[in-house]
């Protein structure tokens, strides 16, 4: 599969990569804010057993801007829904927004 | 029955003879003060704008909007190296000097020197107007008295900060104190990771200080950001600090920590032990000098954090776990304000720990949304005026304070000002 964004061993994760390898924190807050809770469930489900072996992969390599990191910062940003709130915006939270500007890259 | 001991007067805010009695939030609510305190406090008080690491080298700048002084100022690092601020105003006709496509909006760059986009008036790096354009059609222009217009700016441990008053009644080390200065050699210089979060939030600034120099409202706020088997039990307990300073306009708490890494698995948030880090940073500390004596004062262990909250829109919160973050609060009108907080890491050598920085990056902003659509909630409800006498218990001794040290900066102005006038 030439345009594959995930390594061989990640095929499972594959499907979730186009939606969820997102380069910034503006982008994964507005992809959690636009997705039903099991669409959410469903990613975190698949991702959050492969996690430590996806870290352990990107290890191998020096700090870069791989898609299978993306796609680990998407987790930890699912993983609020999924594992505090129950729906994917902060409860009580209507008329705030706290915008990230400026952030590490990779 | 409190688990830390108290000073010998009982309670924290006896010690510190703040008096306890029911508070007004006249100060938060009042466009009449909010007038007074941005010509008593914000034209006279050192305020951060940002740090050295910004400026990396000469040219480099960047401009900070302070619509609370009604002014723009640009920082500059100059040919010699020596960080300036000036005035963001063109001396020609008044044109914003420095900004990039939106006026009102803050921007950062490199430069040899200042063009204003208008008629292309030039200023080398120390503010010095260097070329005006059609020079012999001006009447009897001397270049030299047409500068662009200095702020004291000085500079403490990396941190920028500036003074608009025409002559700082005291040094920056002096306004800072020996509590805040006792912070020196902490090593700033090697936390550039850097996460730079900024909101507005509709309510006074004073009022999301508060929310982040007492932490009695944590466990009830806050609740579901851990499981019940963690939250429930630290909702019974309440919030202790076991120590609490004040000096000056100034204010210091320090918690005790935990170590997450001990708790059981049903007390933790799962993605925290996939991580390894949260709220409170990562698990694993970075290896760092010894730590400046200021540091920990109640020699908590495990120790969590010291919030230094400096007089005043500006704080520094000094991690337990290795990190640190600062809190600034712009006001824009009395019941506004633009919230900024930002993170700094040691830069993540591995994979590993970035992701580590990643959670507790998250982390910062699910806490940080929570707080600040309450303010929005407090500050409608305190302008309905139907309540003006708030009770607060020993744990908010620092929000005592801070409102305090605004009427007391607004009293000892309008005093000046009368004097001045007799």
């Amino acid at each position: 599969m030439a345009d594959r964004m995930l390594p061989a061993q990640f095929a499972d994760l594959e499907p979730f990569a186009p939606k969820w390898c997102l380069g910034s924190e503006r982008e994964r807050f507005a992809a959690r804010m636009a997705s039903t809770m099991a669409e959410i469930q469903t990613f975190y489900d698949a991702i959050t057993p492969r996690a430590e072996e996806a870290i352990a992969y990107c290890d191998q390599f020096p700090l870069d801007e791989l898609h299978l990191m993306h796609l680990l910062y998407s987790m930890i940003m699912v993983s609020y829904p999924v594992e505090c709130w129950g729906q994917p915006q902060v409860p009580d939270t209507g008329s705030v927004y706290l915008d990230l500007v400026a952030e590490p890259v990779p | 029955m409190s688990r830390y001991p108290k000073p010998p007067e009982g309670s924290w805010t006896a010690h510190y003879g703040l008096g306890t009695a029911p508070v007004s939030y006249e100060d938060s609510i009042s466009p009449e003060f909010y007038e007074l305190e941005r010509k008593a406090v914000f034209e006279r008080a050192w305020l951060n704008v940002g740090r050295v690491e910004q400026l990396p080298r000469s040219g480099s700048y960047f401009t900070k909007e302070l619509a609370v002084a009604r002014t723009s100022v640009v920082v500059v690092r100059g040919q010699d190296g020596e960080i300036r601020a000036f005035h963001n105003i063109c001396r020609h006709r008044g044109n914003k000097l420095v900004w990039t496509d939106f006026p009102r909006q803050e921007t950062a760059g490199a430069c040899r020197q200042f063009v204003c986009k208008y008629h292309g008036w030039r200023y080398d790096l120390d503010g010095t107007l260097s070329f005006v354009q059609q020079e012999e059609e001006f009447f009897d222009l001397d270049k030299s008295d047409f500068g662009l217009v200095p702020v004291h700016c000085e500079v403490w441990e990396g941190f920028i900060f500036v003074n608009l008053a025409r002559e700082p009644a005291q040094s920056l080390k002096e306004f800072l104190g020996p509590m805040i200065t006792a912070l020196e050699g902490y090593p700033f210089h090697l936390m550039t990771e850097r996460w730079f979060y900024r909101g507005p939030v509709a309510a006074n600034w004073k009022l999301y200080m508060d929310a982040f120099q007492e932490f009695y409202h944590a466990p009830v706020l806050h609740a579901r950001q851990a499981p019940a088997e963690w939250s429930v039990p630290a909702q019974r307990a309440g919030f202790e600090a076991p120590y609490y300073k004040i000096e000056g306009p100034h204010r210091v708490v320090s918690t005790a920590g935990i170590r997450p890494w001990e708790l059981k698995e049903e007390q933790r948030k799962p993605m925290e032990a996939v991580t390894h880090s949260g709220l409170f940073g990562p698990w694993e500390k970075p290896d760092l000098p010894a730590m400046p004596p200021g540091l920990n004062p109640s020699k908590a262990d495990p120790w969590g954090l010291d919030s230094f909250q400096i007089w005043p829109n500006f704080v520094i919160l000094i991690w337990g776990q290795g990190w640190y973050l600062t809190y600034h609060y712009w006001p824009t009108a009395f019941n506004a304000h633009v919230f900024e907080g930002t993170l700094y890491f040691v830069p993540a050598r591995t994979p590993r720990e970035r992701i580590a920085h990643e959670m507790s990056a998250t982390a910062f902003k699910e806490f940080g949304l929570q707080d600040a659509n309450t303010l929005e909630a407090t500050q409608t409800m305190l302008e309905s005026r139907a309540v003006s006498r708030f009770p607060l218990m020993d744990q908010e001794v620092l929000c005592r304070h801070l409102h305090q040290v605004a009427v007391e900066w607004v009293n000892d102005y309008q005093v000046e000002k009368e004097g001045a006038e007799v």
